[in-house]
């Protein structure tokens, strides 16, 4: 259980690691956009963490980076499959994001520092609490940027008619300036 | 010399398993991917050609051109897959003419990697619609400034690589088609 929390809020891997910047950055242009890409990272996350603790003894230490990659390169070619077959919408709005979760240094992270050395419950747990602390991270991000970039939540305007969109928000530069408050907000909370 | 053989076995075995799940799945997946292609580009055929009731698709030379015609089955337009280098990608885009190949009808962006925000408003209204009814006698032309005249097209602020590529590769494309047209 503490495994599982741990990822969700203390070891916050976007707030309190600044894990897997890139994707947290570049995708969250949208609300949705951050789910989707969340959910793709807790699937990936989930399975390689699932092999790496299955197959930690049989791997020699020497290319362990090596067959973590493959096996996490292996995953992502599934969701990016999946999606462009049942999700065609998704997969042209994350573009080149998806393929691009195979260097997401939170997945790697996980495998080498936690997966190789724990059992396979507790692997799953702490894969399960990183993915998800991930997915409501760039939900947040995105939800923020969306809301002042173009004065909508999921798609659905709330700002009234005469609303003036913040283009920044939803620009790189806006990205960098709500992950910075976020973070700082999050130490506060937790000081 | 044990150790060498455990390593490369191991690494091995992990990439051939590997190997052999992905192509499962592409299997799988691959004929839906196709499908979703072919219907995007439909979708885009019946936004730029509304009144196309009958699309005939024809190859010529190795290259596919869709014959436009409405219902009485008078001939109205061509239509033709365009793509070229963006600014992070290929730019794939469905382009509607006229039958003389006088004016374009529109085009439909199906396929890009360009920025989100700056190069991907290339498929916004604002940038597409200037390519409605837009006079192809001359080649295109990219302008920075000023208000557009007959055959220009004002490129994106912030996006002059991904609006040059975009007209570039139609210029391209046209000529190309005029001349298979042209021939048969």
């Amino acid at each position: 259980m503490k495994n599982f929390t741990k990822g969700l809020w203390k070891n916050h891997p976007v707030f309190r690691q600044l894990l897997g910047m890139c994707p947290s950055l570049a995708v969250t242009t949208s609300a949705m956009n951050g789910i989707s890409m969340g959910l793709a990272v807790i699937f990936v996350l989930f399975f390689s963490s699932l092999v790496v603790s299955l197959i930690k003894k049989i791997v020699p230490h020497q290319v362990r980076i090596a067959v973590y990659t493959v096996i996490i390169a292996t995953f992502v070619t599934i969701v990016d499959l999946f999606l462009k077959a049942q999700f065609p919408e998704i997969s042209r709005a994350l573009g080149p994001y998806i393929p691009l979760i195979i260097v997401n240094c939170i997945i790697l992270g996980r495998c080498e520092a936690f997966a190789s050395k724990n059992n396979l419950r507790s692997s799953l747990s702490d894969a399960l609490g990183m993915g998800f602390g991930f997915c409501w991270g760039l939900f947040l991000l995105g939800s923020i940027r969306e809301i002042f970039g173009t004065g909508s939540i999921l798609g659905i305007m709330i700002m009234p008619a005469n609303y003036n969109p913040l283009i920044i928000m939803i620009l790189p530069a806006g990205a960098f300036l709500v992950l910075g408050l976020l973070v700082a907000v999050m130490n506060k909370i937790e000081e | 010399m044990k150790e060498v053989i455990r390593i490369t076995s191991v690494l091995t075995l992990v990439c051939i398993i590997c190997g052999l799940l992905l192509a499962v799945v592409y299997g799988l997946a691959n004929e839906k991917i196709e499908i979703n292609k072919e219907k995007r580009i439909e979708e885009a055929l019946t936004i730029l050609a509304p009144e196309a009731i009958n699309v005939e698709e024809l190859t010529i030379e190795t290259e596919t051109i869709y014959k436009l015609s409405n219902q009485k089955r008078n001939l109205i337009g061509y239509g033709f897959i365009a793509s070229g280098q963006g600014y992070q990608g290929k730019i794939k885009m469905l382009v509607v003419t006229d039958k003389l190949l006088e004016y374009i009808k529109g085009i439909e962006v199906v396929e890009s990697l360009e920025t989100p925000g700056l190069g991907a408003k290339i498929q916004k209204d604002p940038f597409k619609n200037q390519f409605r009814n837009l006079s192809i006698t001359k080649d295109i032309i990219c302008i920075k400034n000023d208000t557009p005249k007959e055959s220009q097209i004002k490129a994106i602020t912030g996006a002059t690589v991904s609006s040059r590529a975009v007209v570039n590769t139609l210029n391209k494309r046209i000529k190309r088609i005029r001349e298979i047209l042209n021939k048969n």
